[in-house]
């Protein structure tokens, strides 16, 4: 559906983006993850044509954009970063004239746009001005307008950003729903938000791939420590000392002190090993209560710190 | 085009914009016409001469948000993800910024009218003198476009094309102070020189050719300058 070949974009003498390639196949969600300033957004932009790259390829529905983009851009549908709204107009207008804009027939127009109205939810401020909008319908009204034309891909760069937690569940929701009979790119640098909605996950740092993979291979590659969160009550100093002598561990760490003599620790092991019986029955011998004992999951940033240090390590 | 052009009308009209332009041109004009009126002078020539000048000021205002608002707000990418043509966006934002212009002409009519109903005559220089100041106000309004696609700014926008549409203005002037064969450069590329022909009444083809042609150049540069600032966008 979508192929990228070593797509490479310099800003004059700074690298946006340099050789990355990757497929998307009909119908899947991929995720597109990085910290600010990776170059999600410059790849995104090449893709949907809004910039030209410097060298490089990107295929749409077997379309090359730079040759033909008008037919790429009538595949797809672009939500970016700050939704392209104006402020000046009511949502029916500017549904209307995006519409328009992409030349959908009259004949439908109103069917569809009545239809995603109804999807995104914002049926009932049609008749208000965007600029009075809070920022999630903002979000919601960008979202409805790419999806018009019925485009078969779409691209979302960080859809949920700046929403509310429950606004952000909506989205998710939708763009799940969404992903059942569209492609669609989606960037992010929130892990949980990829796991939840994407298939795939393509991690993107300083403009390079650092990693493709599911979430799930992701998750379970990058740990090679198990980490947990303890809570312990009995004097710091003897909890750590008999921690420490369990085997297997590898860290511990004491957080905060709660109440007295409550601690939290932070421990971490190999990740084959259950240490969590023999520290229960370590801490039962001595006669420290646990009070709290949780599995601590990896981050983006875990993950993608061991991105980044592991390629340095090979390097 | 379509879809853009009558977002453009319906955006001037639904903001003061359009009206208060439109309030400030005819204001002008009218005090302008004052003169004729109290002397009995049936002559509106001049009149148009003047009404040019007004648009020096009035022009820059009218077209600074055109391409910079876009710029600004986020909204270019729409525009240029969209399967339209930039020079479909440029050509229909052009063609807006012309409507409002042409609203302000219609209404101008007022005036020749007027001076009709009082016993003019409607002379050939009075069609040469509005078709002149028709092609000079869509010529300043191509200026003002390409003004707008340079800046994300609109003040800055409208100085610029303020600044051109001066220099525009007095280039015949300094041609005459200068002398020579800058006089005569000048002289040539001049849309003020041909506007006074038509306010002679001299309907020439090759002046009509050079105000559309003036036109389509600065249109054309100013797709250019959209289009080398997607090639290296940092």
């Amino acid at each position: 559906m979508i192929e990228i070949q070593n797509l490479t974009k310099f800003y004059g003498q700074i690298v946006g983006v340099k050789n990355i390639s990757f497929t998307v196949e009909k119908g899947e969600v991929l995720g597109f993850l990085g910290p600010n300033g990776s170059g999600k957004t410059t790849t995104m932009n090449i893709i949907t044509g809004y910039m030209p790259s410097t060298e490089g390829t990107v295929k749409v529905c077997g379309y090359d954009i730079m040759e033909e983009p008008a037919e790429v851009k009538k595949r797809i549908g672009y939500l970016p970063e700050q939704p392209p709204l104006y402020m000046d107009m009511t949502v029916t207008d500017y549904l209307n004239f995006v519409a328009e804009l992409k030349k959908v027939n009259k004949k439908v127009k109103k069917s569809q746009l009545d239809d995603i109205m109804e999807l995104v939810k914002i049926t009932h401020v049609r008749k208000r001005l965007i600029r009075n909008l809070s920022k999630g319908y903002k979000q919601r009204v960008g979202l409805a307008q790419a999806l018009i034309g019925n485009p078969e891909v779409l691209v979302l760069d960080e859809p949920t950003v700046g929403l509310d937690p429950k606004q952000i569940i909506e989205i998710r929701n939708l763009i799940k729903a969404l992903g059942k009979e569209h492609t669609i790119i989606l960037s992010s640098h929130i892990l949980t938000e990829v796991s939840a909605v994407c298939e795939r996950v393509v991690i993107i740092h300083k403009g390079e791939i650092a990693a493709i993979d599911t979430p799930e291979n992701l998750s379970k590659n990058f740990r090679n420590m198990s980490k947990m969160s303890i809570t312990i009550s009995g004097p710091k100093s003897s909890v750590i000392n008999l921690i420490k002598q369990i085997y297997g561990i590898k860290y511990v760490e004491a957080q905060t002190e709660k109440e007295k003599d409550v601690v939290t620790y932070i421990v971490e092991c190999d990740k084959d090993l259950d240490v969590r019986k023999p520290i229960f029955f370590a801490m039962a011998k001595a006669g420290y209560p646990i009070l709290e004992l949780k599995s601590v999951g990896m981050s983006l940033e875990d993950i993608f710190l061991q991105v980044v240090t592991e390629e340095k390590e090979v390097n | 085009m379509r879809a853009i052009f009558w977002k453009e009308v319906k955006s001037y009209f639904y903001s003061p914009i359009a009206y208060v332009l439109i309030g400030m041109f005819i204001l002008i004009s009218s005090i302008m016409f004052w003169p004729n009126l109290i002397s009995a002078y049936g002559e509106f020539n001049g009149n148009l001469s003047s009404m040019g000048y007004i648009l020096v000021f009035i022009v820059p205002i009218l077209t600074m948000r055109i391409l910079a608002e876009d710029r600004k707000n986020g909204t270019e990418v729409l525009l240029l993800t969209s399967p339209v043509k930039l020079s479909e966006i440029v050509i229909g934002k052009y063609l807006a910024a012309l409507f409002v212009f042409m609203v302000m002409v219609l209404i101008s009519f007022v005036y020749p009218i007027i001076l009709v109903i009082f016993g003019a005559a409607i002379t050939p220089q009075l069609v040469g003198g509005y078709v002149g100041f028709i092609l000079l106000g869509a010529s300043f309004i191509a200026v003002g476009v390409f003004s707008s696609s340079v800046t994300e700014n609109q003040i800055i926008a409208a100085i610029l094309g303020f600044v051109f549409l001066l220099i525009i203005w007095i280039a015949d002037g300094i041609g005459s102070m200068v002398g020579g064969i800058t006089a005569k450069i000048l002289y040539w590329f001049s849309l003020l020189s041909r506007y006074e022909d038509f306010n002679k009444g001299i309907l020439r083809l090759n002046a009509v050719i050079y105000y559309l042609s003036f036109i389509a150049v600065f249109l054309f540069i100013t797709i250019m300058v959209i289009e080398r600032r997607r090639w290296s966008k940092g």
